[in-house]
């Protein structure tokens, strides 16, 4: 498969483009924080509820809050129905995602609670782990969830020998790396960095660097999204 | 029209920078390398001190604070009390005004009553003591109770309570705001409808200037409302 054209990507992007995103926070009435995102062919809805009473009881902790977080994709996200519920695939990213966001979260503030992070995927197109931390990071500040910073994601990757920055399906499927990084843009803390592919070394400090310039221009769209959602209410 | 309502205070997001001088670092914050930045989403104000006001969240009591709360359960010697926050809290039957025997207390207030409390103890554990408000213990028997986020409770009561008495006054009706969000009403119906409706608008527009104007205006154009239709 042929990926880069003159200098053009598939989808007629340029290398280090990432796709058209969008965050609409607080699409849930329910949830104490919610974000909607749509990022490219990919549409994710992230809930988040708590801080709040642990059930089951034997996992809360004496001394803080314990962050629980559920990636799903739901069984029409992708072209051939998935099955339902948690696979190897999925409760691996949970738990990835957990990972990567728990970091910034200040747990002690409430403890023998929970905080429960919700992250369905409703239209799967590459990157749904990445865009699916990024609507949780925002999720969890329109809950009020006390953080040190917001949490970025993008994926990097490599086809036809080019880095290339937050690829679409085609070039995941058949591209030659894919490599998602998650991170806190402003203290530079890289929270979550998985590859699948080969790169070599230089490679891989070519797509780290473009990766980081990805996850900072997601943390301007994350912070406008949320300063936007009370500026938004004024000018009705 | 005053369309011109401007948020009089900047809207700040986690790990947004807000001063270089760590020594005005205050609530909603916290200090990295010197410098302090926003621990949460919300209003950032500025003055001696620099803290972060919550745009959401959820209630956490402090000693000393006056909450709503329902009795959730009622146990040997311990009333259960929800009180809007992530944490069950408890009034031990020692705290009722007069001796009382177990077999009394399901009476005095069961599962589902209301009342005013005051937290008299919050553990590193979150573990929430209350105890009667001034000594006397308040069940809710009229009336009724309407829930915002805590985060409003300010705005609810205005600078040195200027809201409520304003609401007080133009309604006839007895308010009365719980730390936690929980806001009892008692008065006519007609009345506590409308204080209700008032205070809904309250939570929508609590990050906005200008609001005890517009309230005023609103209250006017409500109560002709009302007397139109009797």
């Amino acid at each position: 498969m042929e990926f880069m054209k003159n200098g053009k990507r598939i989808d007629d992007r340029l290398p280090k483009e990432l796709r058209p995103i969008k965050f609409e926070v607080g699409a849930l009435q329910r949830a104490d924080g919610s974000c909607y995102v749509e990022h490219g062919g990919n549409k994710i809805m992230a809930a988040v509820y708590g801080p709040r009473a642990v059930h089951p009881r034997h996992l809360q902790q004496a001394n803080r809050a314990i962050i629980r977080y559920r990636y799903n994709m739901a069984s029409f996200s992708v072209e051939e129905r998935r099955r339902p519920g948690p696979d190897r695939r999925s409760i691996e990213i949970s738990k990835v995602s957990r990972e990567a966001i728990d970091p910034v979260i200040i747990k002690e503030f409430y403890p023998r609670s929970t905080i429960d992070i919700f992250v369905e995927i409703l239209q799967a197109d590459a990157g749904t782990r990445s865009a699916g931390i990024n609507a949780a990071s925002v999720a969890l500040a329109d809950a009020g969830v006390p953080m040190r910073g917001l949490i970025s994601s993008c994926a990097v990757g490599k086809v036809d020998d080019t880095v290339v920055l937050d690829l679409v399906k085609e070039e995941d499927n058949y591209g030659q790396a894919d490599m998602p990084i998650a991170m806190d843009v402003r203290t530079g803390e890289v929270t979550l960095l998985q590859m699948d592919g080969h790169l070599t070394l230089d490679e891989f400090e070519q797509a780290l660097e473009l990766g980081k310039i990805g996850c900072a221009s997601i943390a301007d769209m994350q912070r406008e999204a949320l300063i936007q959602k009370y500026r938004g209410e004024e000018d009705e | 029209m005053k369309n011109q309502e401007k948020v009089d205070k900047t809207i700040v997001v986690p790990g947004d920078l807000l001063s270089e001088d760590a020594a005005k670092a205050a609530e909603g914050t916290y200090v990295e390398n010197g410098k302090v930045y926003s621990l949460i989403y919300g209003l950032a104000d500025e003055r001696e001190k620099v803290r972060v006001i919550p745009l959401s969240g959820k209630y956490l009591p402090a000693t000393g604070d006056v909450v709503v709360g329902m009795v959730s359960d009622v146990s040997f010697s311990n009333w259960k009390v929800d009180i809007n926050s992530p944490y069950e809290a408890l009034m031990h039957i020692s705290e009722y005004p007069r001796r009382i025997e177990s077999s009394e207390m399901a009476k005095i207030m069961g599962v589902g009553d209301l009342a005013i409390f005051k937290v008299i103890d919050v553990d590193p554990s979150m573990k929430i003591e209350l105890a009667p408000r001034e000594g006397q213990l308040r069940v809710l028997r009229s009336g009724r109770v309407v829930e915002v986020s805590y985060t409003k409770v300010p705005r609810v009561i205005g600078r040195a309570g200027s809201m409520i008495s304003l609401l007080k006054s133009k309604l006839d009706v007895n308010i009365f705001v719980g730390k936690n969000g929980r806001i009892w009403i008692n008065g006519k119906v007609e009345d506590e409808d409308l204080a209700v409706k008032i205070i809904k608008r309250i939570e929508q527009e609590a990050h906005t200037s200008g609001l005890t104007d517009r309230i005023t205006k609103l209250l006017e154009e409500e109560k002709h409302g009302v007397h139109e239709k009797r």
